[in-house]
């Protein structure tokens, strides 16, 4: 593996760490907060399922950088602005309905996109997308269930689902885009070319909020910047609250 | 009620037998047990909120995981009680009325606070250590779907305790500042830990009866030593100094001798007033009401697509 190829991947690693880490984290930010016992559970181990992903990623980005860190100083010890995830996954939970709309947004994008990475000449992260597979499938399933249910359920229900889907939509542009790290990694065989996968995306999503009786809103407007750590408001407050024990006590294991 | 009824239960209380949901049983002991079961249910519920505070500040991505599972087991914990619970012929939505309008209580103990990361450690270790005497002895108890649920739930809360104790360990083996911390966590939860075993036995309201009925086992004080007597051992691997100074052992009784608990502080938690009481249950207030509209929407959308299925059919 060449110099140049071994960083990409370490980069790669912890992009899609933090992508799992920050959505995790605010997924976790439901749990005694749900409309009822069943979705505390619900929340409790899909959020469960994005940490043991961020685990994963960044324990290979670890071991890739060879310099002593280990997962928890990826997680913990780098700042808001050295973090590269997408901005969907550090917004707000909102509403029920807002949470379930990023949700529907991220289990679409992992449905198509965790597939490609299987097939990925690097065996650690092929043996990630197959694990994750497994736990997209489920969350898929879940959220689609969810966005169908509030889309067509009562009229505040639809207010609500129609208004997280036209805050949220501008969002969703950054997840197909590519830089020149990612396209190195695709053309390699080794990353995948998310591109390629808007169109799909785009008929999925917009198949089931049809069906939800919502109006998929127009690309009239697109947010962008997580992957080179130009972020939203959001994500400093986010980790300031994660990372506040860990900063307090350098050097302690737990 | 005939006195064959009676008499056949009280044979069944006696030979072992368990009680079933349909098998005749006296309304005190129906009453009772809902009384319990769903005291219960609301503890494992209400007991996410203390935990759930330390969620999103987990110092590890490990501790956050096995906090997250943990938590959701407890919620687990909660569903399958309320289950049991409704055999008995109430409904959830019944008792959490009864939990909200403070009718029924919860464990006293999620009314202290967790002020810092390791509150975790010691509510798994101490809490949870206290639940599973408690519980171990349930497993006993008369009523079937009761008794089984406490088999299952015994199963996953001593693995909540090993983790509780796992993680005291590593901060008690830590930094000065991490030792500080876990020892303040043990001075804190260390009493009202005994607590969780209820009042005296010559207190308690409703003790002769279950035990009669055999819904309890042992009695308050006999759990309440148990737990006193496994905690020194686990205190000295810790390497902490034990909250209490008068702890010694009786040769005699073959049991440690410990100060008595400061009783205004039991009743006062129990009747409202402790740290976090009203906090509870307007967090548990809050989140239901906010989910009003989700639970309406579900219903809306069960009827839309009935009806559909009924013009279908027709």
């Amino acid at each position: 593996m060449s110099d140049q190829i071994k960083q990409a991947i370490q980069e790669y690693a912890t992009r899609l760490g933090d992508d799992s880490v920050v959505l995790g984290h605010r997924i976790s930010e439901w749990v005694s907060y749900g409309p009822f016992l069943e979705e505390d559970i619900a929340y409790g181990n899909v959020s469960l399922d994005y940490i043991g992903r961020a685990r994963m990623f960044y324990t290979y980005a670890a071991e890739l950088a060879d310099d002593g860190r280990d997962e928890d100083d990826f997680a913990y010890m780098r700042n808001d602005r050295e973090y590269r995830n997408l901005l969907l996954m550090e917004l707000p939970k909102g509403d029920f309905a807002y949470s379930q709309v990023r949700q529907l947004f991220a289990d679409v994008y992992y449905t198509l996109m965790l597939p490609e990475l299987l097939q990925s000449k690097d065996e650690t992260l092929s043996a990630i997308a197959a694990k994750a597979i497994k736990e997209t499938k489920y969350h898929l399933r879940r959220s689609r269930d969810w966005v169908l249910r509030l889309g067509d359920g009562t009229e505040e229900s639809h207010k609500r689902t129609q208004k997280a889907l036209d805050q949220l939509w501008g969002y969703t542009h950054e997840l197909f885009d590519m830089d020149e790290t990612e396209q190195l990694l695709a053309d390699a065989g080794i990353g995948v070319d998310v591109s390629r996968l808007r169109d799909s995306w785009l008929k999925m999503v917009s198949d089931i909020l049809t069906e939800a009786t919502l109006t998929v809103p127009e690309d009239s407007w697109a947010v962008r910047g997580g992957r080179v750590g130009y972020h939203t408001e959001n994500l400093g407050h986010m980790l300031t609250e994660m990372q506040i024990v860990h900063r307090s006590h350098p050097g302690c294991k737990w | 009620m005939t006195t064959s009824q009676e008499e056949n239960f009280m044979r069944k209380i006696s030979a072992e037998e368990k009680i079933e949901p349909k098998d005749w049983m006296p309304d005190a002991y129906r009453k009772n047990l809902i009384r319990q079961i769903s005291q219960h249910a609301h503890s494992e519920v209400i007991g996410m909120q203390p935990e759930g505070n330390w969620l999103t500040r987990a110092p590890s991505l490990r501790r956050k995981a096995i906090l997250l599972s943990k938590i959701q087991d407890e919620a687990g914990h909660g569903l399958y009680l309320y289950s049991a619970c409704e055999t008995l012929g109430i409904s959830r939505s019944e008792m959490i009325e009864q939990l909200q309008s403070g009718a029924a209580k919860y464990s006293s103990i999620f009314n202290y606070p967790t002020l810092t990361w390791a509150d975790v450690g010691a509510i798994g270790w101490l809490v949870d250590g206290a639940a599973i005497v408690n519980q171990v002895s349930l497993q006993r108890t008369s009523y079937g779907p009761y008794s089984r649920g406490m088999i299952r739930i015994c199963k996953e809360e001593s693995f909540h305790q090993r983790q509780g104790y796992e993680a005291m360990l590593a901060l008690a083996k830590g930094s000065e500042g991490q030792k500080a911390m876990a020892q303040d966590a043990l001075d804190r939860f260390y009493w009202p830990a005994l607590m969780m075993f209820g009042p005296h036995d010559s207190e308690s309201a409703h003790s002769q009866k279950s035990m009669e009925w055999k819904i309890k086992r042992e009695t308050n004080d006999d759990l309440r030593q148990k737990f006193v007597d496994q905690t020194v051992k686990q205190i000295e691997v810790l390497g902490l100094e034990h909250p209490d100074k008068n702890i010694t052992w009786n040769d005699e009784r073959g049991h440690y001798d410990s100060s008595d608990l400061n009783w205004d502080e039991f009743w006062s938690v129990i009747n409202g007033n402790g740290h976090c009481n009203r906090q509870r249950i307007e967090h548990h207030l809050a989140a239901h009401e906010e989910g009003e509209w989700v639970r309406d929407a579900i219903t809306a959308y069960n009827e839309k697509k009935r009806a559909k299925k009924a013009q279908h059919a027709a």
